[in-house]
């Protein structure tokens, strides 16, 4: 049985179905007049093999095209896209069905952080009262390893909201290089969450390696089609309007080989897009077409998912405002018009603009984790445990989230009421009347552990202090003794055999192992 | 054959089952007799009085107690279970008259006059009568003078006010300066609670204690035997 996701009744639509033709309609316009610069040769060829106008720029120092595209083409992919996607996992219990016109969601982590987060709990004295004491977090900011980035598959791996794992960490430790990086993230990620897997490629040498890795896991390359336990992410257009040259022969190579990718778009309000909602929607919608419109071209019944990462910029520094108000609106939109298209939509939610964890950020990401949830996507990478945007990772910010999703999760359970609840409740309360004191406790019990009732916030504490940091904290170290059920030892074996390039530390297996 | 029927009210008091009809956490219980329906076979089997306090009523509540403070029992759960041990206390309480057994001291309590909201009250009376205390629940709306007239006539130990409202907490200066007017004040000590209520504004008019709720309630009663 694939997981269950959250199905939400009636979703949050910010704008009306006219107004979403009225987007795609002038998307369409875009991709047909200015059209996009393309960077790489190879997807220039595909779209003037197959009818569109395509122009060498002259006069750049790169070499580049000028691409324009057909509305037929455009119409010609969204009719062949898949408008269901699987993405598969090493427990099958963990697969994700994600169908295009299902409001059905699914929370994955993610993104990749440069830094990772720390946190201890000194203990300070009042200079009043040395007899006070009282512990404060303290965060230390470091860069990320591969260590690091087992103990966070692990964590997400325990964390009953999380759906999926998308890497949370850049690996940085000195003998990752370029041309092992991926294998490296791919394999520290998959061996220590049974969860699906999805993840970025830092050198398109190392896609065939991560591929054998994950047949050699799924049970061989048929298998691995039936459950795709990898997918990947590109960043495969640069707003406004440019296929990149190196993550778009990614995207093509991984369309060929047919597996799961997300086509994705990060335009930001007022710098790379149209600071008006209307403009960056016609905007981001275009360049998400312009990467599903390839990815059809090149190999028919690709499975993608509609990609969206809209922001709005700070007035103040120009750099991201993930924690934005208008941020969640942009994310909303693009949902609607996944679903007008029927395809699985890859949103974002819960990504904040502070440094730490703590009120700012827990108040940044629940508002659009809140609202980007009420929509309906399919595929929410809601950002569990990035701060600082998508700078730092935190784990025990993960866990606060989690929190956060489990309230939401329950907030979207069906209503549970029909005529024999209310025959029944009719029943008790006229018995409640009948007795003295006219309360209805005695009726909790029977609900009390059936899951019908939400539970409190975990990390309440005692009294009037604000414990909730130390409290996820003692979760978080739970979470890590908690053991992890990694890959076999034949097919470790096996994959440190085929694939190069793996650390030896890596393999749980081997004495001095580190996992 | 005493011991089987004590350890089943135990085990009924642990699973806050009153009645053969109440549901309690293992439903495998279901339709079985609960506290009441067994204290009542306990006596016609000539089991005393003293025993069934003990072994099972007592004995089951602290139980109880254990798993409230490790947070496997909520609320709900300790006052389905102190409900059950008040019933039977009021079965087996006109058969205690000349043993070793005594309740812990007699409490009156009600809603001062002006309010009507009762649920603290109401979780505070149940919980005490379940931790052994003779409770009289006056109700809700009580003028000043009937509190005074039962604290009178009765001679309870212990009263209990409360009020929900800014504009009734006043009612409890009224009464506790009654009892002083009426040489009755140094008979009986007198707690507070309720949501618009402190400890600032317990000392402010001469009440014994505040008490946040139930479980502080039966801390502080604690308290007073001991000093």
């Amino acid at each position: 049985m694939p997981r269950e996701g959250i199905l939400v009744n009636n979703p949050l639509e910010r704008i009306s179905r006219e107004q979403v033709q009225q987007i795609h309609d002038a998307s369409i316009e875009i991709l047909k007049d200015p059209g996009l610069l393309c960077f790489n040769r190879k997807a220039a060829e595909i779209f003037k093999t197959n009818g569109a106008e395509v122009k060498a720029v002259t006069g750049s120092e790169t070499a580049c095209w000028h691409v324009k595209i057909p509305e037929r083409l455009v119409a010609e992919a969204l009719d062949s896209t898949p408008k269901t996607v699987k993405l598969g996992a090493r427990n099958p219990d963990n697969t994700l069905v994600m169908k295009g016109d299902e409001p059905r969601v699914f929370f994955i982590t993610g993104s990749e952080t440069n830094i990772w987060l720390d946190v201890d709990f000194p203990t300070y004295a009042s200079k009043s009262d040395p007899s006070r004491e009282i512990k404060l977090p303290e965060f230390h900011p470091r860069r990320g390893t591969v260590a690091n980035l087992c103990d966070s598959a692990h964590v997400c791996e325990h964390l009953e909201t999380v759906d999926g794992y998308i890497r949370t960490v850049n690996i940085q430790d000195k003998d990752i290089t370029e041309d092992n990086k991926d294998v490296n993230k791919f394999f520290a990620s998959l061996n220590n969450t049974t969860k699906h897997v999805m993840s970025g490629l830092t050198s398109l040498k190392q896609l065939d390696n991560v591929v054998k890795m994950a047949e050699l896991i799924a049970g061989g390359k048929e298998n691995l089609k039936e459950n795709p336990i990898i997918s990947f992410i590109t960043c495969l257009v640069k707003s406004p309007l440019q296929f990149v040259d190196d993550t778009t022969e990614s995207f093509i190579e991984i369309c060929r080989r047919g597996l799961p990718v997300v086509v994705s778009s990060a335009p930001q309000a007022g710098t790379s897009a149209p600071i008006k909602e209307a403009g960056i929607m016609a905007q981001i919608n275009a360049e998400v077409l312009a990467g599903i419109t390839l990815s059809q071209l090149v190999n028919k019944g690709t499975p993608v998912l509609y990609g969206s990462v809209p922001v709005r910029a700070r007035m103040d520094t120009l750099s991201d405002s993930y924690g934005s108000v208008e941020t969640s609106q942009y994310n909303i939109d693009c949902v609607q018009i996944a679903r007008f298209y029927k395809i699985p939509n890859y949103s974002t939610s819960g990504v904040c603009d502070t440094k730490i964890p703590g009120q700012q950020s827990s108040i940044e990401r629940l508002f659009s984790d809140i609202m980007v949830t009420l929509s309906g996507p399919q595929f929410l990478h809601c950002a569990f445990g990035l701060l600082d945007g998508n700078s730092v990772f935190s784990l025990l910010q993960a866990v606060l989230d989690d929190a956060h999703f489990k309230m939401i999760k329950f907030f979207l359970k069906s209503p549970r009421i029909n005529e024999p609840e209310l025959d029944e409740i009719t029943r008790q309360i006229r018995d409640v009347m009948a007795t003295p004191r006219k309360m209805f406790i005695n009726y909790i019990r029977p609900v009390m552990r059936t899951g019908e009732i939400s539970v409190s916030y975990p990390f309440e504490g005692d009294g009037e202090s604000d414990d909730v940091l130390a409290l996820a904290y003692e979760r978080l170290q739970e979470l890590l003794a908690k053991p992890v059920e990694h890959i076999d030892p034949d097919t470790t074996s096996e994959i440190f055999k085929e694939v190069p390039g793996l650390l030896p530390r890596l393999n749980v297996y081997e004495k001095g192992s580190k996992s | 054959m005493s011991e089987d029927i004590l350890s089943m009210i135990k085990e009924n008091v642990i699973q806050g089952r009153k009645t053969q009809g109440d549901i309690g956490i293992d439903e495998s219980l279901s339709g079985t007799p609960g506290v009441l329906e067994l204290t009542e076979q306990a006596l016609k089997e000539d089991i005393s009085p003293e025993s069934i306090i003990k072994q099972a009523l007592t004995a089951g509540m602290q139980v109880v107690g254990e798993k409230f403070s490790t947070k496997e029992y909520f609320i709900p759960d300790m006052l389905a279970s102190a409900d059950a041990v008040g019933a039977a206390m009021d079965i087996l309480k006109p058969l205690l008259e000349g043993s070793q057994i005594e309740t812990k001291g007699k409490f009156v309590i009600a809603t001062v006059k002006g309010d009507i909201h009762d649920i603290g009250k109401n979780i505070v009376a149940i919980l005490l009568k379940g931790a052994g205390y003779d409770v009289n629940d006056m109700g809700t709306d009580v003028p000043e003078d009937r509190i005074v007239t039962v604290i009178r006539e009765e001679n309870p130990d212990y009263l209990g006010l409360s009020a929900l409202l800014t504009t009734t907490m006043t009612e409890m200066g009224v009464i506790i300066k009654s009892l002083e007017e009426n040489s009755l004040r140094d008979k009986v000590r007198v707690l507070i609670g309720g949501a618009a209520v402190s400890d600032d504004y317990a000392r402010e008019i001469g009440a014994d204690a505040f008490c946040a709720d139930g479980f502080q309630a039966i801390k502080v009663l604690e308290t007073f035997e001991t000093s």
